[in-house]
């Protein structure tokens, strides 16, 4: 970098001189070289290295990361895998836009950890109750008709909880992307699907070999078999090299590292999916599949803080696995009225949905809440009538883990203190279990 | 993506003409051992080879074990596998002391997720994830006829076989699992169904 400055330096002399510009009178011809620029900082060079050149990065005065799930369910003294890798949670609070930064997008996996795939030996089996079962290699893959979507991925283990105190804490598990890759209807139709066919089992290549399965409706529907995420190749803790995705469906459904597509007429109900159809309700069954209507106000929310009086924007996410969001409405005055919030940017299907309302605030307290109404017609409910739907009571609620609930879509509401300090809006309770441990 | 060759980019609506001719060359192509009679007409983009039959014989085995391979095991069987193969080694000498997932005994709680066997809804699920998930380090390392022996083993422990049953091909899918009837088969889906629930608003 010294280099450069003391060439710089020399090549602006000779222009200069070339120029004739630097004809100075006498009594100056002696003048002293001009002081020598300061060295670059440490962060100018960083700025300016070489790989920053080739892999982006961010400001130095942003590092925002993802937020690491508590280890408790690996103490769980059951399980044991290694290495270990924990989950880990959307930065929500921090970000903005629809799209998830890929390296801050949700991370999780059921127990075994992330696996090491090349490539040039991963394939795709797709087989069962089909014509001619057929094995697809990367390459062959992504010479097929491909379309993208943008889509969110949620796990059902997101819910809102009194004793989170980010908005991280109440929805970080979920993110969204552009997701590109062949459409699991051109790939069934290339095999051939059977009349009797009904189901389909989708199996990853990581240790635990998980399967889950899914109805024939929805994977000739709009499921993408994904090997592009945001532009480029799915990341390992997205699925590398090949991903399942299931718009609108609970995350399970949307398996990584996918290696098989099996045609059957009949749900296998595998190790880790049979939990969620023996639950206290049979009523959940039926819910097992796409999305409630859901909203969170992502600033300002929990642990945030309002500096100064005046006009500041809420803004936040609304999705729902049925199609677009219709209609968000915020409300200030902890939900007695509501207005109607402006829809910022594109309105997908099955993708978040970013909205804002600008709100003056005059220092008194209030608390701030949203709540999404999607093309379906259906609202999000408040915790009170999702727990009054279930007949169980507030204890009961956040003592049973999501998967056995079904979608917790209830609204969150954030608490703001005449001082500006944003705390959760939920009731205190004394046990929040989770499906993480 | 995956190799630094150029894609080769082309559009579906591409000459049939052209795109059979390249099916032919790669239908060619195909391993020793890959079943061709099964390759019906070749697929519309040519593109895919069959199966090996290595590949074939992973099978995932449903809940009705209608693709269960031939084999069998008893619970004295299983037990001595277990020790052999180490399972014991994870899951505890009798399967419930840990430190990874109690095989024996158990309960279900709204408070976890993952559930001790015997209130799996299936048997030949048992039979399937043993045989391709088991163990741990190195899956797929038992025999057909090692994973007949541990399944009828945990059962057995589990108090759902006796401790003669032989487990095979034939009678695994007979055995019901005490909580079968618990479960409720998840519900049929389209794009219009309606969601199963639908909290009402009160305001």
């Amino acid at each position: 970098m010294g280099k450069t400055q003391t060439s710089r330096r020399r090549f602006l002399k000779k222009s200069a001189a070339a120029a004739g510009l630097v004809a100075a009178p006498p009594s100056l011809a002696l003048a002293a070289e001009p002081a020598p620029a300061a060295e670059p900082t440490r962060s100018i060079l960083d700025n300016n290295s070489l790989e920053s050149v080739l892999y982006g990065r961010r400001s130095r005065f942003v590092n925002t990361t993802r937020e690491v799930e508590g280890r408790s369910h690996y103490d769980t003294p059951r399980i044991r895998p290694e290495p270990y890798r924990p989950s880990a949670r959307t930065p929500l609070g921090e970000l903005t836009g629809t799209i998830t930064p890929t390296s801050l997008h949700f991370t999780t996996q059921h127990y075994y950890g992330i696996p090491d795939i090349n490539p040039a030996e991963h394939t795709l089996l797709v087989e069962g109750m089909v014509e001619r079962p057929l094995v697809f290699t990367m390459a062959e893959l992504q010479r097929l008709p491909f379309v993208s979507r943008i889509h969110f991925l949620e796990c059902v283990g997101n819910r809102p909880n009194p004793r989170a105190a980010t908005v991280t804490g109440t929805h970080g598990r979920m993110a969204c992307s552009e997701w590109t890759g062949v459409p699991l209807s051109v790939l069934l139709s290339e095999v051939g699907v059977k009349n009797n066919a009904s189901w389909v089992i989708a199996e990853a290549a990581d240790r635990g070999k998980h399967t889950k399965s899914l109805p024939l409706a929805k994977a000739l529907d709009d499921v993408l078999v994904a090997y592009g995420q945001n532009g480029e190749p799915v990341r390992p803790d997205h699925g590398y090299p090949l991903r399942l995705l299931v718009p609108g469906f609970e995350g399970i459904y949307n398996v990584k590292w996918l290696k098989r597509i099996k045609v059957v007429d009949q749900p296998y109900l595998s190790f880790q999916e049979h939990s969620r159809f023996l639950t206290p309700d049979p009523k959940t069954q039926r819910d097992a599949y796409d999305f409630g209507p859901n909203s969170v106000i992502t600033q300002p929310s929990g642990a945030q803080e309002l500096l100064g009086h005046g006009l500041h924007a809420i803004s936040g996410l609304a999705w729902s696995g049925a199609g677009k969001v219709s209609r968000v409405e915020v409300s200030t005055d902890g939900g007695h009225t509501w207005q109607e919030a402006e829809l910022a940017g594109p309105v997908l299907p099955k993708a978040h949905t970013r909205f804002h309302l600008p709100w003056r605030w005059h220092g008194e307290e209030a608390v701030l809440q949203s709540r999404c109404l999607d093309e379906r017609g259906q609202l999000q409910p408040t915790e009170e009538e999702y727990a009054r739907y279930w007949g169980l009571t507030r204890a009961q609620l956040y003592g049973t883990i999501q998967s056995q609930l079904g979608y917790c879509n209830w609204i969150q509401p954030w608490k703001v203190s005449a001082d500006g300090k944003v705390t959760n809006g939920l009731a205190p309770t004394d046990v929040v279990v989770d499906v993480h441990g | 993506m995956v190799s630094h060759r150029p894609m080769s980019w082309w559009t579906f609506t591409g000459s049939p003409i052209a795109q059979r001719a390249a099916g032919a060359a790669i239908a060619v192509i195909v391993p020793l051992g890959a079943a061709l009679h099964a390759q019906e007409a070749a697929a519309p983009s040519g593109l895919g080879r069959a199966p090996t039959a290595a590949e074939q014989a992973d099978r995932i085995i449903g809940p009705d074990g209608a693709e269960l391979p031939p084999g069998s095991g008893t619970p004295a069987q299983g037990e001595m596998v277990f020790g052999r193969r180490g399972c014991s080694t994870c899951h505890g000498p009798t399967g419930s002391e840990g430190p990874s997932i109690q095989l024996v005994g158990g309960d279900v709680t709204t408070r976890t997720n993952y559930w001790p066997i015997r209130h799996w809804p299936f048997a030949p699920s048992v039979w399937d994830y043993i045989r391709r998930v088991m163990p741990y380090d190195r899956p797929g390392v038992l025999t057909d006829d090692e994973a007949y022996a541990v399944t009828a083993y945990l059962l057995y422990r589990n108090g759902i076989i006796g401790e003669d049953d032989v487990m095979d091909v034939e009678s695994l899918p007979q055995v019901k699992m005490p909580r079968r009837d618990d479960y409720v088969m998840p519900g049929e889906w389209t794009p219009d169904t309606p969601r199963g629930f639908e909290i009402p608003p009160t305001r």
